[in-house]
């Protein structure tokens, strides 16, 4: 285990992450559908790569090639036994391309959701995904790894799992959540009630926050809505390069460099000290992101209205957070029985 | 004050209650009681069909508009599809015997390497509190399967589901196979999941990308009815 994230958050305001791990292997030969863990052990040059364009793009921090190296989704192309091995592997290449840059880079072991509900509400108990999250992370220590990172999460009960698997790693760790509907996740967190989820962790993480989603302008929103709690935690700050395009046979995203750069600053000014990309993040986009970042003084935290104007429109007219009183509620109309 | 009300005992209330009540459990996922309302109203002589159209589907209607807005999570709708799944299982013997007309069949499944299926079992349970017969091919598959099934089921519509960046594009290598084969236009094909939407549904030759549950029901009558009119028609 090493200090280098908290060193580094200790001595700089902001932290370049990384961009897109799927969106660059498709555009090195990787086929939709096939599980990108695999080429860890087939396609390590190409991973290398991967890692090598974000490090020189400027990252101070990047993700390992690990989000889908658990039990269950390896399962789908018969590789449920190699999580700790897959995830190994892949965090092996990053500590070599992070160690050969030349300046303090941080490899994040990317631990992705298990892709199945939780009890009660579906099958998966608490005890089955700590299991799955702690062979993934042990993979991932084993590697090399110096911090956890899970992402993409919706359900609070999840990011729980995830976290007491951390603790039996013994290892430090972030972890952020996807908030895709209606500025909430799919399971219905808002910003706010994440911050109070991350709080009531007997292993709180280094840093937590937001990827993925549903575009830059909306990540921004859920920035805005974390640092409204007042907490003092590390935000990060990883939204996607606008939205996904089909050009000639390959997925685009339509989001510039410079609406990127223009992010990472919006990100930076709204509190975050971990910003990156997410799906379409490509290198030149992290250049962009870098360098406006190392150049454009920092102001006070956008409205929304800048980020609307700046980076473009809500996916909804709210994020479930502040005052609800104007918001749609359901009438009951019978009463309800004791 | 919840106290100062009288416990409700659903068997005491008249058919419009009941069914008012119903729309209330359902939203509120009681699969007991909305197993037990659905047998009172057959006692007092309903036909399963407007048990189904009436009080589940209507129940189902008022949760799927609220998670279209917003206003329910996934959580809340899959207790709701739970309930309704109970209903559902009394009612179905019934409904064949019966003979109760059809609103279309669709069948479904999450594309290759993708194992998210939680958008797909909500568009599954909400086509089935729609009245559609719903085949779930479950999660990771590949184009054979999504073949074999529409030969065997020959369903109206094709679902597909995919939840990754990595997954996505999979939807066209089945659009394009279904193309070479000439069976494109056999069928409606909807999309759905988180990271599409509606210019990559098109772009890649789906009738439509469904953003929700909710819309993926609407999008599905529509299309329904319109090919429907086209076979009277024609």
């Amino acid at each position: 285990m090493t200090q280098v994230l908290q060193d580094l958050l200790s001595k700089r305001d902001w932290l370049l992450a990384d961009g897109a791990t799927g969106t660059n292997l498709f555009n090195m030969g990787l086929a939709s559908g096939d599980a990108p863990e695999l080429w860890n052990e087939t396609e390590q040059n190409k991973i290398r790569a991967l890692y090598a364009g974000a490090v020189d793009a400027g990252s101070d921090l990047f993700l390992t090639n690990t989000f889908g190296s658990n039990a269950s989704r390896l399962r789908l192309h018969d590789a449920g036994h190699r999580a700790h091995e897959l995830s190994r592997l892949g965090a092996e290449l990053a500590r070599e391309v992070a160690d050969a840059a030349g300046r303090p880079v941080v490899v994040a072991g990317s631990v992705g959701p298990t892709g199945e509900i939780m009890q009660p509400v579906g099958t998966l108990s608490h005890a089955n995904a700590v299991e799955m999250f702690h062979e993934q992370a042990e993979g991932l220590k084993a590697g090399g790894a110096d911090v956890l990172w899970v992402e993409t999460i919706s359900a609070p009960e999840e990011y729980r799992a995830a976290a007491e698997a951390f603790a039996l790693a013994d290892m430090p760790w972030c972890g952020t959540m996807s908030f895709d509907t209606a500025g909430r996740t799919m399971m219905g967190v808002t910003s706010s009630a994440m911050v109070e989820l991350v709080d009531s962790l007997p292993n709180p993480p280094v840093a937590f926050g937001a990827n993925c989603g549903t575009g830059a302008s909306d990540l921004l929103r859920t920035v805005l809505g974390f640092t409204a709690t007042g907490t003092e935690r590390a935000i990060i700050a990883k939204g996607n390069a606008g939205i996904p395009k089909y050009v000639d046979g390959h997925i685009h995203y339509d989001g510039t460099p410079d609406l990127m750069a223009r992010y990472a600053v919006l990100a930076r000014d709204a509190g975050a000290r971990i910003i990156g990309g997410c799906c379409g993040t490509m290198p030149e986009h992290l250049k962009a992101m870098r360098e406006a970042l190392e150049t454009e003084p920092k102001s006070s935290a956008p409205t929304l209205d800048l980020i609307v104007s700046e980076i473009g429109p809500f996916s909804s007219d709210n994020d479930g957070t502040g005052d609800q009183s104007g918001a749609p509620k359901r009438e009951r109309r019978g009463r309800r029985r004791a | 004050m919840a106290d100062e009300e009288d416990d409700i005992v659903l068997s005491e209330l008249d058919d419009d209650e009941l069914v008012e009540q119903m729309f209330d459990d359902l939203y509120d996922g009681l699969k007991e009681e909305i197993e037990e309302g659905v047998n009172i109203l057959l006692e007092r002589g309903w036909q399963p069909y407007d048990i189904l159209t009436k009080a589940l589907v209507g129940g189902m209607t008022i949760v799927g508009k609220d998670f279209r807005d917003g206003i329910l999570f996934v959580p809340e709708v899959l207790l709701a599809a739970n309930a309704m799944k109970g209903g559902m299982a009394i009612l179905k013997p019934l409904l064949v015997e019966t003979g109760a007309p059809r609103v279309g069949k669709m069948v479904i499944g999450t594309v290759k390497g993708d194992i998210h299926d939680i958008g797909k079992n909500l568009v599954s349970m909400m086509m089935e509190g729609a009245g559609f017969e719903v085949v779930d091919l479950g999660i990771n598959n590949p184009v054979e399967s999504y073949l074999e099934a529409l030969e065997t089921e020959a369903p109206d519509i094709l679902g597909m589901s995919a939840l990754l960046t990595t997954t996505m594009p999979y939807m066209k290598v089945v659009i394009d196979t279904l193309v070479e084969k000439g069976l494109r236009d056999d069928y409606i094909v909807l999309v759905g999941g988180a990271p599409l939407n509606e210019e990559f549904g098109k772009a890649i030759g789906a009738d439509a990308y469904c953003r929700d549950a909710a819309v993926a029901v609407e999008t599905a009558k529509t299309f329904v009815a319109r090919k429907h009119n086209q076979l009277a028609a024609g």
